[in-house]
């Protein structure tokens, strides 16, 4: 004997963004602060060490903002031009810069004049940055050289003039305090080693790099240029691992997450997108109102911040953990409830009964299970269920019809309770997952309640709001199937060989709204 | 070899008589075709067959007078007298005219009463007694009939006799005639044939209360009627008892009369009290319209028989217990014969929305799989849906099922594809595709490609939107995902907008052969590019299939004007055809045969044939007068030997058919006794050794042991005396069903184990020594028994040729192992 089987809810795949890990996490921002830089954003560096400052670079000056701070903690402002690439020591407590000038300023974060100015080098230095071993800062410029400058004596240690264009980005090797890399115009990324006097390896990445970022491993190279994200073995010769091509436009920073699992990009085109650092694939994006030209993210990932085009600069904390446990605690059964009887270890000689399991039915179920049609049909269109669970009013009206009992469910209903029905129905309709079910049922109420138009103002109101709703669907319907023809010309005239690729998306498209559409 | 014969292999429904009874509430018996089956109600194992009619079995009622035996009664016109444990006709009597029905009463000793159909007119039947003649010989006449009622309908269900054998009772159309005994009075009434609100109310079926002169009749609208002083003509009075909504199938009594059960297409068996209609009481849900309905003879069970051949056992307080089902009967098998590769099960529609696993060694269902998942409502005029396809993969991992609605303009398809879980023991649904198709999905193949694993499978369905698709396995990226892989649309193929009606894969994989009404397309499985296409005029295409193994480079097509075409697909030209009205094309998996069954003015042939050879390997002609609509090879788990040349074909597999009037069929060397032998040998109590744990656990035992003793050099000296024992062959040879509990058996099994005192043998310690090892065993200690046996039979080399002389330290320790107490046994 079977047990009755519960009408069955058909669920639909969410179309669109699916709700992941990462989603959930990425989402965890609050909205964004904005603040007005004076100029474009080039730069924004996180201080390595607590209460986790950044500097921002924009036009001459060197803002340092604290953590939820709206204002500038600290501004350094004594450039004649534009400044470029500040960028903090591993340490926190100096500050390094270029200039348009082509000179390398040195700063305290707690003074105000530079410590030490390099000069040296003839162009705009695009390219500032500390080795690891803290002593030693490297540079590249617009001459197209990239030179190493010793801090206590303020001297150039080396020269290299590998490039041939611009050298724009680079950055440093935490695992070796000799190894710095360089991102150029010139569609290469070089690897130099200071001890040497010239660069171990160099890596086509085929566009002018933009960002450049070595993993805290030191094995992985990412390069941004163009359009592409590149990631490069180091160790195995600078070998190509994957292309990343998910932004339309070209990609101008990079930046990894604190714990390294996640790598962002931000684009000219407006996105930011996380990556998994394991399958490479985008896991989340963001959205921005203009072109991003700078992108950097706190240690824990507690604050993104974003500098674009146009000197807006982005500023997004992590929401507080919700700490829901005191909020809502309800008073439940002691321990020993639970406890109770279920430590008893049958003996051997026991006969033990099992309990049978009680299922529990929703109440339309119930009611379907006892032939209550009218009653089920009540059910389902409570308004809790009706408002939030469509396609389970939806699949209710389904088996009444499958049982042939949907007319007479339908019939007898008051003006309110027919209000509430073409409510639904006229809202509805036009959902092409619910469709074929509401067109049937459209049809029974209109043949049912025919007699009495015009009796009712409300009634006579929802009529005429579903009439409208499928007329304007019907439109709808035709507009897409004459944009469908056009296109079908298109494709017909662009490909004469590959014929079966295009028949198969082509009758996917087409069955699709012919099916939606036959049904009026 | 012997003529192979067709013959019926599953429970066919049969008549269904009423006489179906239980026995004293451990037998059931039943009408099954030609056969009589007796059950074991708390088993539900087969524990007998009594067979020896020629015909189909009407009825069967248990001798009153001795409840060992049991009369039955057949179209053959013979009535049979049974003792049915044993299974041995006691007596045949020839009536000469078919037998529709049959009653046996307690009041009347030496005579029966049967239906027959009445001389010189057609259908009109009559009640009629007969006497049995108390011969000596097995076969006697029973030509003596007297007529006791005119008119009756044919089904057993419409007579019933009254309150102590007094009146009979019979119903036909809107007429109930009583008639008694006594008074040799007949009082006939009638309804009026006037409908009233469209009900008809025409009788059904008719029972007597057990104490009281009361009739209960059922009708067609549903109504139950009860109808009391019927003794006269006018004063007569009856009541309605009101519940079913359609026609009620059949009545039951309780033993006292204070129950009544009533049952019909709603598949509810409603148990009214007192006769009142505010107090009853439902089991609903029993699978399918109930037919029958029997009370055991203590009243203790009921049992419920369905029209899908089902027996469902029902306690008295309305609890259901159990049920015999073999080849479930259902509406219309539209999803074919498959095989099942993990379990060579015949899988086909069972129940409403389910798929059936029927296993065809032991006749029984091994599961049924709820396809649809869907309530069935059991109400006529509604669109129900049902399964229509399915398909397997090659190692029976994936299921491949569609359903659809009745309706045709709008067939609510859907395409679900599942998993087995090794887990559970049992498919899981993984993927379902609603509107796979726009249109009827005509046929349905997965891409068997067994050294490739599960990763390449590939499914095509065609459809009668013009179109075939071709569904991939699509692995999940998302790793939080509850489940890995799913199924979509990969490609999607049409030739000239004709509609799709049959695919078929290679046996290699490469090539799938789509048949488009009159063309038949092969396309390349990598790249889906049509590579040729065939075609056979006049007639659309309606079968094909590929050549296996060494004729594999061919393409069998059938038409509907009646060719079978073969192609060469290296050639790409017709290599032979043939004209035949071929129903059924179906290749053997295991060889390069192809069966085909013709259809030819009202009798089915069958040709087997290689594609090589234009010529058939074998011909039956008239099969069975049946049209013959789904066939299948099941694969035989070890070949069989069969020396004639011309059956050679069946060495690897069996060819089973289905009929249109459901009947399962098989072709087979051996003539029917020697088939049966075998499962009715098992069934004899005495003569049978049926494997029980037990006996599995000791042979295993033994052989170990006897293994050991010949590897030592030894002469096995401890069997016998245990073959020997009659209370361990008792236990052996005893069906588990029947035995004691094994705590109640046990100190039978280890005294008779024990040696009485007298011979002190080494045969005495040998059986000690089983004795200890066996213990061990179960401790599973097993480095511990090699240790001892050791010791032990280093022992006996010692006293292997001598004759018996203990020590007395010996003897000593050996009576100590006799006094140790082997009650931890019983816990076993």
């Amino acid at each position: 004997m079977a047990a009755y089987k519960p009408v069955v809810v058909q669920a639909c795949p969410k179309l669109g963004e699916k709700i992941t890990q990462d989603t959930l996490y990425w989402r965890g921002y609050k909205t964004p602060v904005q603040i007005k830089e004076f100029g474009a954003v080039n730069k924004i560096d996180f201080s390595p060490v607590p209460p986790y400052n950044y500097a921002v670079t924009a036009s001459s000056r060197i803002h340092i903002y604290g953590r939820y701070s709206q204002e500038p903690i600290k501004t350094f402002s004594r450039f004649r031009d534009a400044a470029y690439c500040a960028t903090y020591r591993d340490d926190g407590r100096l500050l390094a810069a270029g200039s348009e000038g082509g000179s390398i300023s040195l700063f305290d974060v707690s003074g105000k004049a530079p410590l030490r100015q390099f000069e040296g080098q003839t162009k705009p230095v695009h390219l500032v940055g500390f080795l690891s071993d803290k002593y030693r800062i490297f540079s590249g410029g617009d001459d197209y050289s990239s030179k190493l400058w010793d801090i206590p004596s303020a001297t150039e240690i080396i020269s290299y003039s590998e490039h041939t264009d611009y050298v724009r980005c680079g950055c440093a090797s935490k695992v070796n305090a000799d190894v710095f890399i360089t991102g150029s115009y010139d569609h290469t990324v070089k690897l130099f080693d200071a001890r040497t006097k010239s660069s171990v390896m160099t890596i086509e990445h085929g566009h002018p790099v933009e960002s450049v970022l070595l993993f805290p491993s030191g094995g992985l190279l990412v390069s941004a240029g163009g359009r592409y994200v590149k990631v490069w073995d180091v160790l195995k010769g600078g070998q190509l691992l994957v292309s990343l091509k998910n932004h339309h436009k070209t990609v101008t920073c990079l930046c990894l997450n604190s714990s390294g699992q996640r790598l962002l990009s931000g684009s000219l085109d407006r996105h930011v997108k996380i990556y998994s650092t394991t399958s490479y694939k985008v896991v989340h994006s963001f959205n921005y109102a203009t072109s991003i030209l700078s992108l950097a993210l706190s240690p824990e990932d507690e604050t993104i911040v974003v500098g674009m085009t146009n000197g807006v600069l982005n500023v997004k904390h992590r929401k507080p953990e919700e700490k829901n446990e005191n909020s809502q605690k309800k008073r439940q059964p002691a321990y020993r409830t639970y406890v109770k009887g279920r430590s008893y270890m049958p003996k051997q000689e026991d006969f033990c009964v099992s309990k049978p399991v009680k299922r529990v039915l929703r109440k339309y179920d119930k009611l379907l299970r006892s032939f209550q049609s009218s009653k089920a049909l009540d059910a389902v269109l409570e308004p809790p269920i009706m408002l939030h669970t469509p396609e389970v009013t939806v699949a209710v009206m389904q088996e009444l019809h499958r049982r042939g009992t949907l007319r007479s469910a339908l019939a007898g209903r008051d003006e309110k309770q027919v209000n509430l029905l073409l409510t639904f129905v006229a809202r509805r309709v036009i959902e092409p997952r619910f469709t074929p079910v509401l067109v049937i049922v459209a049809d029974m109420i209109t043949d049912i309640y025919q007699p009495v138009v015009g009796q009712s103002a409300i009634v006579d109101k929802q009529f005429l709001k579903l009439q409208q709703a499928i007329g304007k669907e019907i439109d709808y319907q035709e507009e897409l199937l004459e944009v469908l023809g056009m296109m079908d010309t298109l494709f017909a005239t662009f490909t004469k060989k590959r014929d079966t690729c295009l028949e198969e998306s082509k009758s996917n498209g087409v069955t699709e709204i012919i099916e939606t559409n036959r049904n009026y | 070899a012997g003529v192979p014969a067709a013959c019926g292999c599953s429970g066919c429904p049969g008549p269904l008589s009423r006489g179906n009874g239980l026995s004293s509430r451990r037998y059931l018996l039943y009408a099954s075709g030609d056969f009589v089956k007796v059950h074991s109600v708390n088993t539900e194992e087969t524990l007998g067959l009594l067979c020896g009619h020629a015909d189909l079995v009407t009825g069967i009622q248990l001798n009153p007078h001795n409840h060992m035996q049991l009369y039955s009664s057949s179209l053959d016109g013979t009535i049979k007298l049974w003792d049915f444990m044993d299974g041995i006709p006691i007596k045949t009597f020839t009536v000469g005219s078919k037998l529709l029905a049959l009653y046996v009463l307690a009041s009347a000793e030496d005579s029966v009463f049967v239906v027959i159909p009445k001389k010189g007119e057609r259908d009109t039947f009559q009640l009629v007694s007969v006497e049995l003649t108390k011969g000596a010989g097995q076969d006697l006449e029973g030509k003596e009939l007297s007529v006791v009622l005119d008119g009756v309908g044919e089904s057993s269900k419409q007579i019933a006799f009254g309150r102590e054998d007094s009146y009979v009772v019979s119903v036909k159309d809107v007429n109930l005639q009583v008639y008694f005994f006594k008074r040799k009075l007949l009082n006939r009434f009638s309804l009026s044939t006037v409908k009233t609100k469209g009900g008809d109310n025409r009788f059904s079926c008719v029972v007597c209360h057990p104490t009281e002169d009361c009739i209960a009749t059922g009708h067609a609208d549903g109504k139950i009627r009860l109808w009391r002083n019927f003794h006269h003509k006018k004063g007569y009075t009856y009541s309605a008892l009101h519940w079913h909504h359609d026609t009620v199938m059949d009545l039951a009594y309780s033993l006292e009369g204070t129950r009544l059960l009533s049952g019909g297409v709603e598949s509810v068996l409603v148990q009214w009290h007192n006769e009142s209609s505010c107090q009853k009481d439902f089991l609903p849900r029993l699978g399918s319209p109930i037919e029958c309905i029997s009370m055991s003879s203590d009243g203790v069970l009921c049992c419920t028989l369905h029209t899908d051949n089902r027996i469902s056992i029902i306690n008295s307080n309305l609890r259901f217990s159990r049920s015999i089902q073999g080849l479930i009967k259902s509406r219309d098998v539209k999803t074919g014969l498959v095989v099942d590769p993990r379990t060579k099960a015949l899988v086909l529609n069972g129940e409403p929305g389910h798929l059936q696993f029927y296993s065809l060694q032991s006749d029984q269902q091994l599961f049924s799989l709820d396809i649809v998942q869907r309530q069935y409502i059991h109400q006529a005029g509604l669109k129900q849906s049902d399964l229509v396809k399915v398909a397997f993969s090659a190692r029976g991992t994936w299921l491949a099922t569609v359903e659809e609605s009745e309706e045709v303009a709008d067939p609510e398809l859907q395409l679900k594809l599942w998993f087995y879980s090794e887990e559970t023991q049992s498919f899981a649904l993984n993927t379902r595709i609603n509107t796979p198709h726009d249109n009827h999905i005509t046929d349905m193949c997965f891409r068997d490609m067994d050294e490739l694993g599960d990763d390449s499978l590939i499914l095509v369905t065609t459809g009668r939107d013009c179109v075939f698709k071709v569904w991939v396995m699509v692995e999940d990226s998302d790793p939080e995902a509850h489940q890995s892989v799913s199924w979509s649309c990969d490609f999607v193929g049409s030739y000239h907008n004709y509609q799709a009606t049959n695919c078929c894969f290679s046996e290699d994989g490469s090539l799938l052969a789509v048949s488009f009404e009159e063309t038949v397309t092969v396309w390349d499985s990598l790249t889906w590019d049509l590579k040729c296409t065939f075609c056979h005029p006049p007639g659309n295409i309606r079968n094909i299939c590929f050549g296996r193994l060494t004729c594999s480079k061919y393409l069998i097509g059938a038409t509907d004007y009646g060719f079978l075409c073969c192609w060469n697909l290296l050639t790409c030209a017709l290599e032979w055809s043939a004209h035949l009205n071929v129903v059924v094309l179906q290749p053997d998996p295991l060889s390069e045969h192809i069966a085909a069954v013709s259809w030819l003015s009202k009798e089915s042939s069958l040709f087997v044939f290689k594609p090589s050879e234009p010529w058939p390997v074998y011909i039956q002609r008239n099969l069975c007068k049946e049209k013959i609509l789904l066939a299948a090879f099941v694969p035989r788990d070890e070949p069989e030997t069969i020396s004639s040349e011309k059956y050679l074909w069946l060495r690897k597999s069996q060819l089973f058919f289905l009929t249109d009037t459901q009947e399962l069929m098989t072709l087979s060397t051996k003539s029917l006794e020697e088939r049966l032998t075998p499962s009715s040998k098992q069934l004899a109590v005495e003569e049978s050794l049926p494997v029980t744990p037990f006996s599995v656990l000791l042979g295993k035992h033994r052989r170990q042991q006897a293994q050991e003793d010949t590897d030592l050099g030894k002469p096995v000296v401890h069997n016998k005396q245990e073959q020997a024992s009659p209370a361990v062959k008792e236990l052996l040879h005893t069906p588990a069903h029947v035995l004691p509990s094994a705590s109640f058996l046990c100190t039978i099994f280890i005294n008779s184990l024990l040696i009485s005192k007298e011979n002190k043998s080494a045969e005495e310690v040998a059986d000690e020594v089983e004795m200890e090892s066996e213990k061990a065993e179960d401790d599973s200690d097993e480095e511990d028994v090699t240790a001892m046996e050791q010791e032990d039979t280093s022992h006996m080399e010692l006293l292997g040729e001598m004759t018996c002389k203990l020590s007395k330290s010996q003897e000593k320790e050996l009576r100590k192992i006799r006094k140790m107490d082997y009650s931890w046994i019983s816990a076993f």
